[in-house]
C-alpha cells in the first residue's frame, strides 16, 4: 500500500500557511529473505571469527618463541601449508563480509540522503572488492622461496 | 496518604497546612513550540511557570498553561487517563504519556522540557502528523484473517493460547515506541516497533490464519531486520509491553519459517 502525502491545512487558517509533512513513507515493498540471511550471517560469522582470530593470535604471538618468531620465513612456512591457507582465506572472507555488512547497516541507519548513502556504499563496496581480491590473490600465489634471496631469511624447506 | 508527599523534595507546604490538604509547588515547563501562523517556520522554546498540586500530572500543568496563560498552546489529549494514547510526548527527553506522568516524579526543581515526539512531522506545537505511523500499522493488516465458513459459535481458544500474545494486545497506538526508535528517526521508512507489536498480536493468535502473510510483509528491507535492539521502545512503552521481545519473537518465527 502506498500513501501519498498531501499538505495538511492548519486548523482555522484558510488561506494561511499549510504545513507539508517532512517525512513521508515513499517505500516500495522490498520483501525477501535477503535481510534475514544477512542478519543470520552476522551472528554465525561472528562466532566463527572469534575462534579463527583467537587461534590466529595464539599461533602467531604466543606459541613457541611468540612474537619474536615472526619474520618472512615464519609467514612463508605457514602459507606453504594448505591448512593455514584455508584458515587465513576463511578469516579474510568472513571478516570482510562481516565488516562490510556491518558498515552497510550503519550507512543505512545514519545516512539520511539517498545521494550520501549511494556514495558511501560505493566507496565501501570498492574497498571490499579491492581488499578481498588482493588478499585472496596473495594467499594463493604466494611464493615462499623467491629466487636469489639470502637463504637465512627463507623458511627451512627452501633448497636453492 | 499525604504525609509522604509533604516530605518529598520540591514541595513547599506551609507549616499551617490543613490536615488532608494537598501540597502545592511551582513548576516551570519548557515547551518546544511550533506556531507557523504567528512565529514563522522555526520552532522555539517557551517557558511557563505554573503552580500545581503534588498529585498533578504533566497533563494538568499543560491544561493550566492552555486555560490560564496561553490559549494558543496546542496538544492532543482525549481520555486523560492513559487509555486513548493521544498525549504521547517527549518529556525530559523520554517518550511518556503526559496523563500518566506525575510532576513530582520529574524533579520539579528544574524546568521540565516538553517536546513533540520525534520522527513524525510536527503540525503545531506538540501535535504531530500520525499518518506515517498509521500507514505502517495498516500495512501489517491488524485484523483477524480466517478462511472457510464462519463458525456458529465463538472461535475457541485455550488460556495458554491466549497467553501467547497477551502482552502485545495492550498496545494503545500512542506512537511512543516508534517515535523513540533511532532507526525510525533516520528516514521514517522503518515499519517501527508499534506495527511489529500489532503484527505479533495476530501472528501468534491461534485463531488467525494470516500469519504467513504478515511475516512476509515484515520480512522487508524496512521490516524487523532493521531493529538494532536498543530497547528504546521497551523503555518508552506506557503500557509496559516488552516491545523488543515481541520483535525478537517475530524474527525467530521468520527464521524457523525459512529453514
Amino acid at each position: 500500500m502506498t500513501t501519498t502525502s498531501t499538505p495538511i491545512p492548519a486548523p482555522r487558517s484558510s488561506g494561511g500557511p499549510t504545513i507539508v509533512p517532512t517525512v513521508s513513507r515513499n517505500r516500495r515493498t522490498t520483501r525477501g529473505n535477503t535481510e534475514l540471511y544477512g542478519w543470520l550471517f552476522m551472528r554465525v560469522s561472528g562466532v566463527v571469527l572469534v575462534a579463527l582470530i583467537f587461534g590466529h593470535l595464539f599461533v602467531n604471538l604466543v606459541q613457541g618463541e611468540g612474537i619474536n618468531a615472526i619474520d618472512f620465513g615464519f609467514v612463508a612456512g605457514k602459507w606453504s601449508s594448505p591448512f593455514w591457507q584455508t584458515w587465513d582465506l576463511l578469516m579474510l572472507w568472513l571478516a570482510m563480509i562481516h565488516g562490510t555488512n556491518g558498515v552497510r547497516t550503519i550507512i543505512n541507519d545514519y545516512a539520511e540522503r539517498d545521494g550520501t548513502r549511494m556514495v558511501l556504499k560505493l566507496a565501501l563496496y570498492t574497498a571490499f572488492v579491492v581488499v578481498v581480491v588482493l588478499g585472496t590473490l596473495v594467499i594463493f600465489t604466494f611464493d615462499p622461496c623467491p629466487a636469489n634471496s639470502p637463504a637465512d631469511l627463507l623458511p627451512s624447506f627452501c633448497t636453492a | 496518604m499525604t504525609t509522604q508527599l509533604d516530605d518529598s523534595p520540591g514541595t513547599s507546604s506551609t507549616p499551617d497546612t490543613k490536615v488532608g490538604a494537598i501540597p502545592s509547588f511551582d513548576v516551570t515547563l519548557k515547551i518546544r513550540r511550533y506556531t507557523p501562523e504567528t512565529h514563522g517556520d522555526e520552532a522555539y522554546w517557551q517557558e511557563f511557570t505554573v503552580t500545581v498540586h503534588g498529585t498533578d500530572r504533566l497533563l494538568d500543568a499543560l491544561h493550566k498553561v492552555k486555560w490560564d496563560l496561553d490559549g494558543s498552546l496546542t496538544f492532543r489529549r482525549s481520555c486523560a487517563h492513559g487509555v486513548c494514547g493521544s498525549d504521547a510526548m517527549r518529556i525530559n527527553g523520554r517518550n511518556r504519556l503526559a496523563c500518566k506522568t506525575l510532576l513530582k516524579d520529574l524533579n520539579p526543581s528544574k524546568p521540565i522540557t516538553v517536546e513533540p515526539i520525534k520522527g513524525l512531522p510536527v503540525i503545531k506545537d506538540l501535535v504531530v502528523d500520525m499518518e506515517p505511523f498509521f500507514a505502517s500499522y495498516r500495512e501489517i493488516m491488524p485484523f483477524l484473517i480466517t478462511t472457510g465458513n464462519e463458525p456458529t459459535k465463538e472461535r475457541l481458544q485455550s488460556a495458554a493460547e491466549r497467553e501467547r500474545f497477551d502482552d502485545t494486545t495492550k498496545c494503545i497506538l500512542c506512537a511512543a515506541c516508534t517515535s523513540s526508535c533511532p532507526v525510525f528517526w533516520t528516514d521514517g521508512q522503518y515499519f517501527g516497533p508499534a506495527a511489529i507489536v500489532n503484527a505479533h498480536r495476530f501472528i501468534f493468535d491461534s485463531r488467525d490464519e494470516g500469519g504467513t502473510q504478515r511475516l512476509e510483509i515484515l520480512n522487508d528491507k524496512e521490516g524487523v531486520w532493521r531493529c538494532r535492539t536498543t530497547f528504546n521502545c521497551t523503555e518508552a512503552c506506557p503500557r509496559g509491553i516488552e516491545v523488543t521481545k515481541a520483535i525478537k519473537e517475530v524474527k525467530r518465527a521468520m527464521i524457523t519459517r525459512a529453514f
